[in-house]
Protein backbone atom coordinates (compact mmCIF):
# COMPACT_ATOMS: atom_id res chain seq x y z
CA UNK A 1 0.00 0.00 0.00
CA UNK A 2 1.41 3.38 -1.00
CA UNK A 3 0.94 5.98 1.69
CA UNK A 4 1.59 9.68 1.52
CA UNK A 5 1.88 11.73 4.66
CA UNK A 6 3.79 14.59 6.21
CA UNK A 7 6.60 13.50 8.45
CA UNK A 8 8.08 16.35 10.48
CA UNK A 9 6.78 18.78 7.85
CA UNK A 10 8.24 16.90 4.91
CA UNK A 11 6.10 15.16 2.35
CA UNK A 12 6.85 11.44 2.55
CA UNK A 13 5.70 8.68 0.23
CA UNK A 14 6.42 5.04 0.98
CA UNK A 15 5.20 1.62 -0.01
CA UNK A 16 4.29 -0.29 3.15
CA UNK A 17 2.56 -3.38 4.40
CA UNK A 18 -0.79 -1.88 5.49
CA UNK A 19 -0.69 -3.84 8.76
CA UNK A 20 2.87 -2.87 9.72
CA UNK A 21 3.23 -0.99 12.98
CA UNK A 22 3.90 2.73 12.48
CA UNK A 23 6.57 2.36 15.18
CA UNK A 24 8.61 -0.01 12.98
CA UNK A 25 8.11 2.06 9.82
CA UNK A 26 9.34 5.18 11.61
CA UNK A 27 12.35 3.53 13.21
CA UNK A 28 13.48 1.06 10.57
CA UNK A 29 12.49 2.68 7.29
CA UNK A 30 12.54 6.37 8.12
CA UNK A 31 15.29 6.59 10.76
CA UNK A 32 13.16 8.21 13.49
CA UNK A 33 14.81 6.49 16.41
CA UNK A 34 13.47 8.85 19.09
CA UNK A 35 10.36 6.69 18.92
CA UNK A 36 10.90 3.83 21.39
CA UNK A 37 9.31 0.45 21.90
CA UNK A 38 8.59 -0.20 25.57
CA UNK A 39 5.64 -2.54 25.82
CA UNK A 40 4.30 -2.89 22.29
CA UNK A 41 0.75 -2.94 23.66
CA UNK A 42 -0.30 0.68 24.06
CA UNK A 43 0.38 0.83 27.78
CA UNK A 44 3.69 2.63 28.33
CA UNK A 45 3.75 5.62 25.97
CA UNK A 46 7.42 5.23 24.92
CA UNK A 47 6.28 5.08 21.28
CA UNK A 48 4.03 8.16 21.34
CA UNK A 49 3.97 10.31 18.21
CA UNK A 50 1.74 13.25 17.32
CA UNK A 51 -0.74 12.66 14.51
CA UNK A 52 -2.45 15.88 13.46
CA UNK A 53 -1.41 17.33 16.81
CA UNK A 54 -2.75 14.49 18.96
CA UNK A 55 -0.68 11.91 20.83
CA UNK A 56 -1.06 8.34 19.59
CA UNK A 57 0.62 5.03 20.41
CA UNK A 58 2.63 4.19 17.28
CA UNK A 59 3.15 0.57 18.43
CA UNK A 60 -0.52 -0.20 17.81
CA UNK A 61 -1.14 2.19 14.94
CA UNK A 62 -1.32 0.41 11.58
CA UNK A 63 0.76 1.99 8.80
CA UNK A 64 -2.25 2.36 6.50
CA UNK A 65 -3.81 4.80 8.95
CA UNK A 66 -1.11 7.42 8.28
CA UNK A 67 -2.19 8.28 4.76
CA UNK A 68 -2.98 11.98 4.49
CA UNK A 69 -2.01 12.75 8.08
CA UNK A 70 0.71 14.94 9.60
CA UNK A 71 3.12 13.14 11.89
CA UNK A 72 5.47 14.78 14.33
CA UNK A 73 8.23 12.94 16.19
CA UNK A 74 10.82 14.44 18.50
CA UNK A 75 13.17 14.78 15.48
CA UNK A 76 10.79 17.40 14.09
CA UNK A 77 9.43 18.82 17.33
CA UNK A 78 12.86 19.58 18.79
CA UNK A 79 13.29 22.65 16.59
CA UNK A 80 10.29 24.45 18.11
CA UNK A 81 10.07 27.01 20.92
CA UNK A 82 7.56 24.77 22.67
CA UNK A 83 10.05 21.94 22.70
CA UNK A 84 12.67 24.24 24.15
CA UNK A 85 10.33 25.23 26.97
CA UNK A 86 9.55 21.59 27.78
CA UNK A 87 13.23 20.65 27.61
CA UNK A 88 14.16 23.50 29.96
CA UNK A 89 11.43 22.47 32.42
CA UNK A 90 12.51 18.82 32.35
CA UNK A 91 16.17 19.78 32.84
CA UNK A 92 15.39 22.05 35.76
CA UNK A 93 13.15 19.55 37.54
CA UNK A 94 15.33 16.50 36.91
CA UNK A 95 12.55 14.83 34.90
CA UNK A 96 15.02 12.65 32.99
CA UNK A 97 17.10 9.79 34.30
CA UNK A 98 17.76 6.99 31.80
CA UNK A 99 15.76 8.92 29.19
CA UNK A 100 14.01 5.99 27.56
CA UNK A 101 10.54 7.30 28.40
CA UNK A 102 11.39 10.96 27.73
CA UNK A 103 10.46 11.37 24.04
CA UNK A 104 7.02 9.94 24.86
CA UNK A 105 6.55 12.22 27.88
CA UNK A 106 7.63 15.28 25.87
CA UNK A 107 5.12 14.57 23.09
CA UNK A 108 2.35 13.66 25.54
CA UNK A 109 3.03 17.01 27.25
CA UNK A 110 2.77 18.83 23.93
CA UNK A 111 -0.50 17.05 23.10
CA UNK A 112 -1.91 17.95 26.53
CA UNK A 113 -0.89 21.62 26.39
CA UNK A 114 -2.18 21.89 22.83
CA UNK A 115 -5.67 21.10 24.12
CA UNK A 116 -5.40 22.61 27.57
CA UNK A 117 -2.69 25.28 27.97
CA UNK A 118 -3.34 25.73 31.73
CA UNK A 119 -3.87 22.26 33.20
CA UNK A 120 -4.20 21.62 36.93
CA UNK A 121 -1.89 19.04 38.53
CA UNK A 122 -4.74 16.53 38.30
CA UNK A 123 -5.12 17.29 34.60
CA UNK A 124 -1.38 16.89 34.04
CA UNK A 125 -1.52 13.47 35.72
CA UNK A 126 -4.49 12.48 33.57
CA UNK A 127 -2.77 13.82 30.43
CA UNK A 128 0.35 11.78 31.16
CA UNK A 129 -1.50 8.70 32.44
CA UNK A 130 -0.53 6.76 29.31
CA UNK A 131 3.20 7.12 30.02
CA UNK A 132 5.26 4.91 32.28
CA UNK A 133 8.65 5.83 33.74
CA UNK A 134 10.73 3.24 35.58
CA UNK A 135 13.19 5.78 36.99
CA UNK A 136 11.85 9.11 38.21
CA UNK A 137 8.79 8.38 40.29
CA UNK A 138 6.74 10.90 38.23
CA UNK A 139 6.78 13.84 40.65
CA UNK A 140 9.79 15.31 38.91
CA UNK A 141 8.12 14.94 35.55
CA UNK A 142 4.99 16.71 36.73
CA UNK A 143 7.16 19.48 38.17
CA UNK A 144 9.01 19.68 34.84
CA UNK A 145 5.72 20.17 33.01
CA UNK A 146 4.68 22.87 35.53
CA UNK A 147 7.92 24.77 34.95
CA UNK A 148 7.50 24.47 31.17
CA UNK A 149 3.99 25.90 31.46
CA UNK A 150 5.15 28.85 33.57
CA UNK A 151 8.30 29.68 31.68
CA UNK A 152 6.77 28.98 28.29
CA UNK A 153 3.69 31.12 28.97
CA UNK A 154 2.12 32.28 25.72
CA UNK A 155 3.55 29.43 23.64
CA UNK A 156 0.42 27.27 23.92
CA UNK B 1 2.55 -7.81 2.17
CA UNK B 2 -0.91 -7.11 3.50
CA UNK B 3 -2.90 -4.93 1.14
CA UNK B 4 -4.73 -1.90 2.46
CA UNK B 5 -7.65 0.09 1.11
CA UNK B 6 -8.63 3.59 2.14
CA UNK B 7 -12.07 4.07 0.63
CA UNK B 8 -13.32 7.63 0.29
CA UNK B 9 -16.96 6.85 1.04
CA UNK B 10 -18.94 4.30 3.02
CA UNK B 11 -20.42 2.96 -0.23
CA UNK B 12 -16.93 2.32 -1.59
CA UNK B 13 -15.99 0.52 1.62
CA UNK B 14 -19.11 -1.68 1.39
CA UNK B 15 -18.36 -2.54 -2.23
CA UNK B 16 -14.84 -3.62 -1.29
CA UNK B 17 -16.30 -5.90 1.39
CA UNK B 18 -18.79 -7.33 -1.11
CA UNK B 19 -16.00 -8.33 -3.48
CA UNK B 20 -13.32 -9.67 -1.18
CA UNK B 21 -12.98 -11.04 2.35
CA UNK B 22 -11.23 -8.27 4.23
CA UNK B 23 -10.62 -7.13 7.81
CA UNK B 24 -12.22 -3.84 8.81
CA UNK B 25 -9.73 -1.60 10.62
CA UNK B 26 -11.02 1.31 12.69
CA UNK B 27 -8.64 2.68 15.37
CA UNK B 28 -6.71 -0.59 15.54
CA UNK B 29 -6.32 -0.53 19.33
CA UNK B 30 -7.97 -3.92 19.75
CA UNK B 31 -6.90 -5.61 16.51
CA UNK B 32 -3.25 -4.57 16.65
CA UNK B 33 -2.91 -5.79 20.24
CA UNK B 34 -4.87 -9.03 19.79
CA UNK B 35 -2.83 -9.92 16.71
CA UNK B 36 0.53 -8.69 18.02
CA UNK B 37 3.43 -11.10 17.54
CA UNK B 38 6.01 -9.34 19.65
CA UNK B 39 8.84 -6.88 19.49
CA UNK B 40 9.56 -5.32 16.10
CA UNK B 41 7.19 -7.67 14.33
CA UNK B 42 4.17 -6.80 12.30
CA UNK B 43 0.96 -8.22 13.72
CA UNK B 44 -0.61 -11.39 12.44
CA UNK B 45 -3.16 -9.92 10.06
CA UNK B 46 -3.33 -11.57 6.69
CA UNK B 47 -6.48 -10.43 4.97
CA UNK B 48 -6.52 -7.11 3.14
CA UNK B 49 -7.37 -4.24 5.47
CA UNK B 50 -10.19 -1.80 4.82
CA UNK B 51 -9.48 1.38 6.78
CA UNK B 52 -12.67 3.14 7.82
CA UNK B 53 -11.60 5.59 10.51
CA UNK B 54 -11.38 8.43 7.95
CA UNK B 55 -14.96 8.03 6.64
CA UNK B 56 -16.93 11.21 7.38
CA UNK B 57 -20.27 9.38 7.19
CA UNK B 58 -19.19 7.31 10.18
CA UNK B 59 -18.01 10.21 12.32
CA UNK B 60 -21.21 12.17 12.87
CA UNK B 61 -22.99 12.86 16.13
CA UNK B 62 -26.50 14.32 15.85
CA UNK B 63 -30.00 14.25 17.33
CA UNK B 64 -33.13 13.60 15.31
CA UNK B 65 -36.69 12.62 16.36
CA UNK B 66 -35.71 12.14 20.01
CA UNK B 67 -32.86 9.83 19.16
CA UNK B 68 -29.17 10.39 19.47
CA UNK B 69 -27.09 9.04 16.61
CA UNK B 70 -23.39 8.39 17.11
CA UNK B 71 -21.20 7.35 14.19
CA UNK B 72 -19.07 4.28 14.98
CA UNK B 73 -15.80 5.93 13.94
CA UNK B 74 -16.11 8.70 16.51
CA UNK B 75 -13.10 8.36 18.81
CA UNK B 76 -13.36 8.23 22.58
CA UNK B 77 -11.64 11.64 22.70
CA UNK B 78 -14.26 13.10 20.32
CA UNK B 79 -17.04 11.84 22.62
CA UNK B 80 -15.52 13.51 25.68
CA UNK B 81 -15.65 16.89 23.93
CA UNK B 82 -19.13 16.68 22.39
CA UNK B 83 -22.14 18.60 23.79
CA UNK B 84 -24.70 15.91 22.80
CA UNK B 85 -23.04 13.18 24.86
CA UNK B 86 -24.64 12.79 28.33
CA UNK B 87 -22.38 13.41 31.32
CA UNK B 88 -22.74 9.89 32.66
CA UNK B 89 -21.45 8.40 29.39
CA UNK B 90 -18.56 10.89 29.40
CA UNK B 91 -17.74 9.75 32.92
CA UNK B 92 -17.57 6.15 31.67
CA UNK B 93 -15.38 7.09 28.69
CA UNK B 94 -13.09 9.14 30.94
CA UNK B 95 -12.31 5.96 32.87
CA UNK B 96 -11.19 4.13 29.71
CA UNK B 97 -7.57 3.81 28.55
CA UNK B 98 -5.20 6.81 28.45
CA UNK B 99 -5.49 9.96 26.30
CA UNK B 100 -3.22 8.69 23.47
CA UNK B 101 -5.17 5.44 23.20
CA UNK B 102 -8.48 7.34 23.43
CA UNK B 103 -7.29 9.49 20.51
CA UNK B 104 -7.23 6.32 18.39
CA UNK B 105 -9.92 4.05 19.84
CA UNK B 106 -13.37 4.26 18.24
CA UNK B 107 -16.76 3.60 19.74
CA UNK B 108 -17.66 1.16 16.95
CA UNK B 109 -14.48 -0.80 17.68
CA UNK B 110 -15.46 -1.20 21.33
CA UNK B 111 -18.92 -2.46 20.31
CA UNK B 112 -17.73 -4.79 17.53
CA UNK B 113 -15.01 -6.23 19.74
CA UNK B 114 -17.94 -7.39 21.89
CA UNK B 115 -15.90 -8.10 24.99
CA UNK B 116 -17.89 -8.56 28.20
CA UNK B 117 -15.29 -6.12 29.58
CA UNK B 118 -16.04 -3.51 26.89
CA UNK B 119 -16.59 -0.43 29.01
CA UNK B 120 -19.02 1.43 26.77
CA UNK B 121 -21.41 -1.52 26.56
CA UNK B 122 -23.28 -1.19 29.88
CA UNK B 123 -24.54 2.23 28.75
CA UNK B 124 -25.86 0.91 25.44
CA UNK B 125 -27.60 -1.99 27.20
CA UNK B 126 -29.12 0.33 29.81
CA UNK B 127 -30.32 2.78 27.14
CA UNK B 128 -31.86 0.10 24.86
CA UNK B 129 -29.57 1.22 22.05
CA UNK B 130 -29.75 -0.20 18.54
CA UNK B 131 -27.10 -0.60 15.90
CA UNK B 132 -27.45 -0.27 12.15
CA UNK B 133 -25.52 -2.78 10.05
CA UNK B 134 -25.01 -1.97 6.43
CA UNK B 135 -23.83 -3.99 3.42
CA UNK B 136 -23.67 -2.89 -0.20
CA UNK B 137 -27.06 -4.50 -0.83
CA UNK B 138 -29.01 -4.14 2.40
CA UNK B 139 -29.22 -2.74 5.89
CA UNK B 140 -30.67 -3.98 9.16
CA UNK B 141 -31.14 -2.41 12.57
CA UNK B 142 -30.96 -4.62 15.66
CA UNK B 143 -30.95 -4.07 19.42
CA UNK B 144 -27.50 -4.11 21.01
CA UNK B 145 -28.17 -7.31 22.96
CA UNK B 146 -29.12 -9.11 19.74
CA UNK B 147 -26.05 -7.75 17.95
CA UNK B 148 -23.69 -9.23 20.53
CA UNK B 149 -24.32 -12.96 20.36
CA UNK B 150 -21.71 -14.12 22.90
CA UNK B 151 -18.38 -13.18 24.44
CA UNK B 152 -16.39 -11.60 21.59
CA UNK B 153 -19.05 -12.68 19.11
CA UNK B 154 -21.43 -10.60 17.01
CA UNK B 155 -23.87 -11.25 14.19
CA UNK B 156 -21.92 -8.90 11.91
CA UNK B 157 -21.45 -10.43 8.44
CA UNK B 158 -18.12 -10.29 6.58
CA UNK B 159 -19.69 -7.91 4.11
CA UNK B 160 -21.20 -5.60 6.73
CA UNK B 161 -20.10 -2.46 8.53
CA UNK B 162 -21.59 -1.13 11.75
CA UNK B 163 -22.78 2.19 10.35
CA UNK B 164 -24.79 3.90 13.11
CA UNK B 165 -25.48 3.66 16.81
CA UNK B 166 -28.98 4.77 17.73
CA UNK B 167 -29.84 5.74 21.29
CA UNK B 168 -33.17 7.00 22.67
CA UNK B 169 -32.44 10.56 23.79
CA UNK B 170 -33.37 10.13 27.45
CA UNK B 171 -31.74 11.54 30.53
CA UNK B 172 -32.02 10.27 34.09
CA UNK B 173 -32.07 12.08 37.41
CA UNK B 174 -29.97 9.50 39.18
CA UNK B 175 -26.80 8.33 37.49
CA UNK B 176 -24.12 6.20 39.08
CA UNK B 177 -21.10 4.59 37.45
CA UNK B 178 -18.31 2.66 39.12
CA UNK B 179 -15.46 0.78 37.50
CA UNK B 180 -13.16 -1.47 39.42
CA UNK B 181 -9.83 -1.94 37.73
CA UNK B 182 -6.13 -1.47 38.03
CA UNK B 183 -4.00 1.27 36.57
CA UNK B 184 -6.04 3.45 34.24
CA UNK B 185 -3.86 3.16 31.15
CA UNK B 186 -4.41 -0.59 31.16
CA UNK B 187 -7.12 -2.21 29.22
CA UNK B 188 -8.98 -4.53 31.51
CA UNK B 189 -11.84 -4.00 33.88
CA UNK B 190 -12.58 -6.28 36.84
CA UNK B 191 -16.18 -5.24 37.26
CA UNK B 192 -18.26 -2.24 36.31
CA UNK B 193 -21.66 -0.98 37.39
CA UNK B 194 -24.08 1.48 35.81
CA UNK B 195 -27.31 2.52 37.55
CA UNK B 196 -29.84 4.99 36.13
CA UNK B 197 -33.18 6.02 37.64
CA UNK B 198 -36.06 8.48 37.26
CA UNK B 199 -38.05 9.60 40.26
CA UNK B 200 -41.40 11.38 40.44
CA UNK B 201 -42.22 12.61 43.91
CA UNK B 202 -40.99 9.69 45.94
CA UNK B 203 -41.84 7.02 43.36
CA UNK B 204 -39.29 5.34 41.15
CA UNK B 205 -40.74 5.58 37.65
CA UNK B 206 -37.83 4.12 35.70
CA UNK B 207 -34.73 2.21 36.73
CA UNK B 208 -31.94 0.56 34.73
CA UNK B 209 -29.07 -1.49 36.04
CA UNK B 210 -26.24 -2.86 33.87
CA UNK B 211 -23.01 -4.60 34.87
CA UNK B 212 -19.87 -5.30 32.85
CA UNK B 213 -17.06 -7.88 33.16
CA UNK B 214 -18.97 -10.14 35.55
CA UNK B 215 -20.61 -12.64 33.17
CA UNK B 216 -20.12 -13.83 29.58
CA UNK B 217 -22.36 -10.93 28.57
CA UNK B 218 -23.34 -7.56 29.94
CA UNK B 219 -25.83 -8.21 32.74
CA UNK B 220 -29.18 -6.46 32.63
CA UNK B 221 -32.52 -7.74 33.89
CA UNK B 222 -35.64 -5.98 32.59
CA UNK B 223 -37.65 -8.45 34.75
CA UNK B 224 -36.11 -7.32 38.02
CA UNK B 225 -36.29 -3.69 36.89
CA UNK B 226 -40.03 -4.07 36.18
CA UNK B 227 -40.68 -5.21 39.74
CA UNK B 228 -39.01 -2.03 41.02
CA UNK B 229 -40.86 0.48 38.88
CA UNK B 230 -43.70 2.18 40.71
CA UNK B 231 -42.25 1.43 44.14
CA UNK B 232 -41.38 4.18 46.57
CA UNK B 233 -37.74 5.09 47.13
CA UNK B 234 -38.10 4.12 50.77
CA UNK B 235 -39.35 0.62 49.89
CA UNK B 236 -36.44 0.11 47.52
CA UNK B 237 -33.91 1.45 49.98
CA UNK B 238 -35.09 -0.79 52.77
CA UNK B 239 -35.06 -3.93 50.59
CA UNK B 240 -31.81 -3.08 48.76
CA UNK B 241 -30.00 -6.15 50.12
CA UNK B 242 -32.78 -8.51 49.07
CA UNK B 243 -33.06 -6.93 45.60
CA UNK B 244 -29.32 -7.17 45.02
CA UNK B 245 -29.48 -10.89 45.88
CA UNK B 246 -31.89 -11.38 42.97
CA UNK B 247 -28.99 -10.50 40.68
CA UNK B 248 -26.87 -13.27 42.20
CA UNK B 249 -27.75 -15.97 39.59
CA UNK B 250 -27.07 -13.57 36.73
CA UNK B 251 -23.57 -12.71 37.91
CA UNK B 252 -21.30 -15.54 36.82
CA UNK B 253 -17.79 -14.15 36.66
CA UNK B 254 -14.56 -16.02 36.02
CA UNK B 255 -11.21 -16.18 37.77
CA UNK B 256 -8.47 -14.68 35.65
CA UNK B 257 -5.21 -12.79 35.88
CA UNK B 258 -7.07 -9.59 36.74
CA UNK B 259 -9.26 -10.79 39.57
CA UNK B 260 -11.08 -13.68 41.18
CA UNK B 261 -14.68 -14.71 40.57
CA UNK B 262 -15.44 -14.33 44.26
CA UNK B 263 -14.23 -10.73 44.39
CA UNK B 264 -16.08 -9.83 41.24
CA UNK B 265 -19.33 -11.30 42.46
CA UNK B 266 -19.27 -9.77 45.91
CA UNK B 267 -18.16 -6.39 44.62
CA UNK B 268 -20.96 -6.34 42.01
CA UNK B 269 -23.66 -7.23 44.51
CA UNK B 270 -22.37 -4.54 46.86
CA UNK B 271 -22.43 -1.96 44.08
CA UNK B 272 -26.07 -2.79 43.27
CA UNK B 273 -26.96 -2.52 46.91
CA UNK B 274 -25.08 0.73 47.34
CA UNK B 275 -26.93 2.25 44.37
CA UNK B 276 -30.35 1.21 45.68
CA UNK B 277 -29.65 2.30 49.24
CA UNK B 278 -28.43 5.72 48.23
CA UNK B 279 -31.20 6.76 45.86
CA UNK B 280 -32.27 10.32 46.63
CA UNK B 281 -35.19 12.19 45.10
C1 LIG C 1 -3.74 0.44 26.32
C2 LIG C 1 -5.17 0.10 26.05
C3 LIG C 1 -6.14 0.41 27.00
C4 LIG C 1 -7.48 0.09 26.76
N1 LIG C 1 -8.40 0.39 27.73
C5 LIG C 1 -9.70 0.02 27.55
C6 LIG C 1 -10.66 0.28 28.56
O1 LIG C 1 -10.36 0.85 29.62
N2 LIG C 1 -11.94 -0.16 28.36
C7 LIG C 1 -12.29 -0.80 27.20
O2 LIG C 1 -13.45 -1.16 27.06
N3 LIG C 1 -11.40 -1.03 26.21
C8 LIG C 1 -10.12 -0.64 26.35
N4 LIG C 1 -9.19 -0.92 25.37
C9 LIG C 1 -9.61 -1.64 24.16
C10 LIG C 1 -9.88 -0.77 22.91
O3 LIG C 1 -9.13 0.41 22.94
C11 LIG C 1 -11.35 -0.42 22.73
O4 LIG C 1 -12.13 -1.58 22.67
C12 LIG C 1 -11.56 0.44 21.46
O5 LIG C 1 -12.79 1.13 21.55
C13 LIG C 1 -11.54 -0.37 20.17
O6 LIG C 1 -11.75 0.50 19.07
P1 LIG C 1 -10.79 0.49 17.78
O7 LIG C 1 -11.37 1.50 16.85
O8 LIG C 1 -9.39 0.70 18.15
O9 LIG C 1 -11.03 -1.00 17.28
P2 LIG C 1 -10.30 -1.88 16.15
O10 LIG C 1 -9.17 -2.59 16.77
O11 LIG C 1 -10.04 -1.08 14.93
O12 LIG C 1 -11.48 -2.90 15.84
C14 LIG C 1 -11.96 -3.83 16.79
C15 LIG C 1 -12.86 -4.85 16.08
O13 LIG C 1 -14.04 -4.24 15.60
C16 LIG C 1 -14.15 -4.32 14.18
N5 LIG C 1 -14.73 -3.04 13.76
C17 LIG C 1 -14.38 -1.82 14.25
N6 LIG C 1 -15.22 -0.87 13.78
C18 LIG C 1 -16.11 -1.50 12.97
C19 LIG C 1 -17.25 -1.06 12.21
N7 LIG C 1 -17.66 0.23 12.22
N8 LIG C 1 -17.96 -1.98 11.51
C20 LIG C 1 -17.58 -3.28 11.53
N9 LIG C 1 -16.53 -3.76 12.24
C21 LIG C 1 -15.80 -2.88 12.96
C22 LIG C 1 -12.76 -4.64 13.68
O14 LIG C 1 -12.81 -5.38 12.48
C23 LIG C 1 -12.22 -5.46 14.85
O15 LIG C 1 -12.65 -6.78 14.75
C24 LIG C 1 -7.85 -0.57 25.55
C25 LIG C 1 -6.86 -0.87 24.60
C26 LIG C 1 -5.54 -0.54 24.84
C27 LIG C 1 -4.52 -0.87 23.79
S1 LIG D 1 5.55 0.73 23.15
FE1 LIG D 1 3.75 1.70 22.52
S2 LIG D 1 2.77 2.14 24.35
FE2 LIG D 1 4.44 0.95 25.00
S1 LIG E 1 13.78 8.18 32.92
FE1 LIG E 1 14.10 6.06 32.79
S2 LIG E 1 12.18 5.31 32.27
FE2 LIG E 1 11.80 7.36 32.64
Amino acid sequence: MIIEFNLNHEKTTIDVDASARVLDILRDELGMTSVKEGCGEGECGACIILVDGRAMNSCILPAGALHGRSVLTLEGFKHTERYKAIEAGFLKAGSVQCGFCTPGFVLATESLLNQNPRPSDEEIKEGLSGNLCRCTGYNMIIRGVRIAIEEGAGLW
Amino acid sequence: MVKGYRPGTLQEALELLAQETCTVMAGGTDLMVQRARGFSLRPKLDRPLVFIEQLKELKQIYKKDETLHIGPCVTLTDLLGHPHIPEIFKQMIGRMASPPTRNMATLGGNICNASPAGDTLPWFYAMNAKVKLQSSAAERTVPIDAFISGPKKTILGNNEILADIIIPDETFEINMYRKLGQRKGMSLTKASFLGLAMITGSTVTDIRIALGSVAPRIVRSPEIERTLKGKSINDIRSSAGEISQRYQPLITPIDDARSTAKYRKEASLNLIRHFLENMQP
